[in-house]
C-alpha cells in the first residue's frame, strides 16, 4: 500500500474519471445515499456535526467550514440567502477541484444542497474559471441529470426547494478572493470589497451569502454519512481529515491524491508521486500549497507534515495542499521571477501598494534572475515586500510578497553569490564608470 | 494589471444569431429579477464563440440586451483577459501556460516552437490559421506542461508532441483533447496507485443507511422558517 489512506476511508472515489461521472455511477459509489435524512435533521445539527469534523475550509485559508456557516443568520428575512462556490481554481500549483468537477460532480451538488439546507439557502451558484470550459460542461450535465431526478429543484424528493445555477468568469485570478468573486458574480470587474460587511452579513445582491471552496462543499455529504468522528480520526487534531493533495514540478509522477492530513511531506512525495527527479538527494525546495505559500528547502522538506500547523511554524502554509518540488537542476531565482510576473498581471489595480508593488517586485526580480542588480537591491526589494504585504483589501499583495520573502529566507546565498559572479570581470558594473571620471 | 484596449479596426455592427439569442436567454433566467448584469460574463462569451472575439458594436448589444451603461460592459470586457479584443486566427487560438509549474516542466520549450511556428506573440500568424498568448496558470499543474486550444486542454505536452498538434489544427482535423501520453486524467503515469478497492465500485456504498452516525433519537424535521 502507498500512503497512509485505506481505499476504503476515500471520500472521492472516481478521482481520476476511470468510472461513470453520471447519476447512476455516483448513486453506485454512494453519493446521494441518506441525503434525505441528513435533511430531516435541524440545519443546527448540520453546522454541529461539520464543525465536531474539523473541516477547515479546503480553499487555502483554513477557516472552519461548520463555524462559517453559523455567521449566517438564523432566520430567513426578506432578503434571500445564498450559498455560493468558489471554483475559480487559479493558484498556480492547484489543480484539484478541476478533478471533483469532471469526476464526481453529484458529490458536489449533494454537498451544495446539505450546505444550503444548513446556511438556510435555496439558492446557490457555483462560480468555475473560464477556462475550464469542460469542466463546466460536465458540471452542467450533472446537474441536469439531478433536476430531472427530482433531486434538486422545487419540490424535490428532500424536501428542501433548492436551485443551483453554474456562472463562470473569464480568466481573473483575483476573483478566486471571496468579494472579488462576489462582485464578479454581480457582472463587474472583480475588485474585492472591504471587509466589513462581511459577506454572512451582506454578500452577492446585499443578501447574507456564504461562500466555500469546491472541496469543502464535496466532502459534507461523505462527513454526514460516516460521522464528524470519522473524519476527523484522521490527521493531528485542529488539522483532521482528508485532503486532496498534488504534486507539480520536478517529481517523477507528478498526479493529484487524497491523503490524510499530516501525511509528511516525503512520505507523500515518495509513495505517491514517484519521488523527486533524480533521489530525495536531489531536492532543493518545496512550496508547499499553490505558489503563495513561501518555499521550504530539502531539509525542512525531510522533517515537514502537510497539515496547517506544522507549516504555518515552518513559516509557509499549507494552502490548497498543491506542492511545486523543485530539484537541484531548477533555477529558483527564476521560478520566482515568473511567479512575480504572475502576481504583477493578476493585480486588480485597485490598492497601490499591489498595483505599483508588484510590478516593481517582478521587474527587480528579474534582475536578480540574472545577476544584474545590485547588492543593496535585495534589502530593497525585501523592504518593497513588506511594504505591500498586510497593506491591500485583499490577499493578493501578501500573496506576492511571500514567495519572495521565502526564496530570500532561505536562498540569499544564491542571489548574492549570482550578482556577484556576474559582475566578476566586468569593471563597467553601474556606478563605476561615472566614480572613475571623478 | 495587464492593459487591454479594443481593436482599432471594428466592424460596422453585431447581432446574436437565433442559436445564441437562445443561449442568452437561459443564462438571464438564472440571476433574480432586476440582477441581469450578472449575465454580463457569460453574455460576452457567447459573443466571443459567436464571432471569435469581441468587439466594440458588440459591447453596446450587450449592455442593451442587460439594460447596462456600456462603459460597465467595457469595464468586464477589458478586465477580464479570456476575452479577445482583436480578431484571433481562423483555425486555432492557442493559449500557452507559462507559469512556473509548467515553465519548471518547460513550457519555454512550447514557447519556442509557438514562436518559430506563428511569430510574436498575441498576433495572428503570417497564414492567419493561428494566434498564440502565453497565458497564466490555467489549473491543471499535475499535468505541465500544457496549452489550452479553442477552449480545451492538451497536458503532458513535449515540443515535439505540441509541434505535431499544431500540425493537426492547421491541416483541419480537430485532435482529441487530454494528455499526450495517455494519462487518464491526472492519475499518475503507469496507472493509479490508490482506488483498487473493487468493494468502493461494486455498490456496497449504496446499502441504505438505517440511521445517520450521531443522529439524535427520533429526529424530526423542523419546519422551514416562513419565509
Amino acid at each position: 500500500m502507498v500512503g497512509i489512506l485505506e481505499d476504503k476511508d476515500r471520500i472521492f472515489t472516481n478521482l481520476y474519471g476511470l468510472h461513470d461521472w453520471g447519476l447512476e455511477g455516483a448513486k453506485a459509489r454512494g453519493c446521494w445515499n441518506a441525503t434525505r435524512e441528513m435533511l430531516a435533521q435541524t440545519p443546527e445539527w448540520i453546522c454541529e456535526q461539520i464543525k465536531d469534523s474539523g473541516l477547515r475550509g479546503r480553499g487555502g485559508g483554513g477557516f472552519p467550514t461548520g463555524l462559517k456557516w453559523t455567521f449566517m443568520p438564523k432566520q430567513e428575512s426578506e432578503r434571500p440567502h445564498y450559498l455560493v462556490v468558489n471554483a475559480d481554481e487559479s493558484e498556480p500549483g492547484a489543480c484539484k477541484d478541476r478533478e471533483i468537477i469532471r469526476n464526481d460532480p453529484h458529490l458536489l451538488i449533494e454537498g451544495c444542497l446539505i450546505a444550503s439546507y444548513a446556511i438556510r439557502a435555496h439558492t446557490a451558484y457555483i462560480y468555475v474559471r473560464g477556462e475550464y470550459v469542460h469542466e463546466r460542461e460536465r458540471l452542467e450535465a450533472a446537474i441536469k441529470q439531478a433536476y430531472e431526478a427530482k433531486l434538486i429543484g422545487k419540490n424535490n424528493v428532500h424536501g428542501w426547494d433548492f436551485d443551483l445555477f453554474v456562472h463562470h468568469g473569464a480568466g481573473a485570478y483575483i476573483c478566486g478572493d471571496e468579494t472579488a468573486l462576489m462582485e464578479s458574480l454581480e457582472g463587474k470587474k472583480g475588485q474585492p470589497r472591504l471587509k466589513p460587511p462581511f459577506p454572512a452579513g451582506a454578500g452577492i445582491y446585499g443578501a447574507p451569502t456564504t461562500i466555500n471552496n469546491v472541496e469543502s462543499i464535496a466532502v459534507v455529504g461523505s462527513i454526514l454519512r460516516r460521522g464528524a468522528g470519522w473524519f476527523s480520526g484522521f490527521g493531528r487534531p485542529k488539522n483532521s481529515g482528508i485532503k486532496l493533495m498534488a504534486a507539480s514540478g520536478h517529481v517523477n509522477k507528478p498526479c493529484v491524491v487524497e491523503e490524510t492530513m499530516s501525511i509528511p511531506m516525503r512520505q507523500l512525495i515518495e509513495e505517491h508521486f514517484g519521488g523527486v527527479r533524480g533521489g530525495w538527494g536531489n531536492l532543493k525546495a518545496v512550496i508547499p500549497g499553490g505558489i503563495s505559500m513561501r518555499m521550504i528547502p530539502a531539509a525542512e522538506a525531510e522533517e515537514a507534515l502537510m497539515d496547517f500547523d506544522d507549516l504555518a511554524a515552518r513559516r509557509s502554509g499549507l494552502g490548497t495542499a498543491t506542492m511545486i518540488v523543485m530539484d537541484k537542476d531548477a533555477d529558483l531565482v527564476k521560478a520566482i521571477a515568473r511567479a512575480s510576473y504572475f502576481y504583477k498581471h493578476e493585480s486588480c489595480g485597485q490598492c497601490t501598494p499591489c498595483r505599483e508593488g508588484t510590478g516593481w517586485m517582478w521587474r527587480i526580480m528579474e534582475r536578480m534572475a540574472t545577476g544584474e542588480a545590485e547588492m543593496k537591491e535585495i534589502d530593497m526589494l525585501l523592504d518593497v515586500a513588506s511594504q505591500v504585504e498586510g497593506h491591500t483589501i485583499c490577499g493578493l499583495g501578501d500573496a506576492a510578497a511571500w514567495p519572495i520573502q521565502g526564496l530570500f529566507r532561505h536562498f540569499r546565498h544564491e542571489v548574492e553569490e549570482r550578482i556577484t559572479n556576474y559582475r566578476a570581470g566586468k569593471p563597467h558594473v553601474q556606478g563605476a564608470t561615472l566614480r572613475a571620471a571623478e | 494589471m495587464s492593459v487591454r484596449r479594443l481593436a482599432a479596426n471594428q466592424p460596422e455592427s453585431f447581432a446574436f444569431s437565433p442559436a445564441t439569442l437562445k443561449e442568452v436567454k437561459v443564462w438571464i433566467a438564472k440571476y433574480p429579477a432586476g440582477r441581469q448584469q450578472s449575465a454580463v460574463i457569460p453574455l460576452l462569451w457567447l459573443v466571443q464563440k459567436q464571432e471569435g472575439w469581441v468587439s466594440e458594436p458588440a459591447l453596446r448589444v450587450v449592455a442593451e440586451t442587460l439594460s447596462m451603461p456600456v462603459i460597465r460592459v467595457y469595464e468586464v470586457a477589458t478586465f477580464y483577459t479570456m476575452f479577445m479584443l482583436e480578431p484571433v486566427g481562423s483555425h486555432a487560438l492557442v493559449q500557452v501556460c507559462g507559469t512556473t509549474p509548467c515553465m519548471l516542466r518547460g513550457a519555454g520549450d512550447l514557447i519556442s516552437v509557438c514562436q518559430k511556428k506563428f511569430g510574436n506573440r498575441d498576433h495572428k500568424s503570417a497564414d492567419g490559421k493561428f494566434y498564440w498568448q502565453e497565458v497564466e496558470c490555467m489549473g491543471a499543474c499535475s499535468n505541465a506542461p500544457m496549452a489550452a486550444i479553442n477552449d480545451f486542454y492538451y497536458e503532458d505536452l513535449t515540443a515535439e508532441t505540441f509541434e505535431a498538434l499544431l500540425d493537426d489544427f492547421a491541416a483541419g482535423k480537430k485532435p482529441k483533447p487530454g494528455s499526450a501520453i495517455a494519462r487518464q486524467g491526472s492519475s499518475p503515469e503507469g496507472g493509479a496507485l490508490v482506488l483498487l478497492d473493487p468493494s468502493l465500485y461494486d455498490g456496497t456504498r449504496a446499502k441504505p443507511i438505517k440511521t445517520l452516525p450521531n443522529a439524535p433519537p427520533k429526529a424530526r424535521k423542523t419546519k422551514a422558517p416562513a419565509p
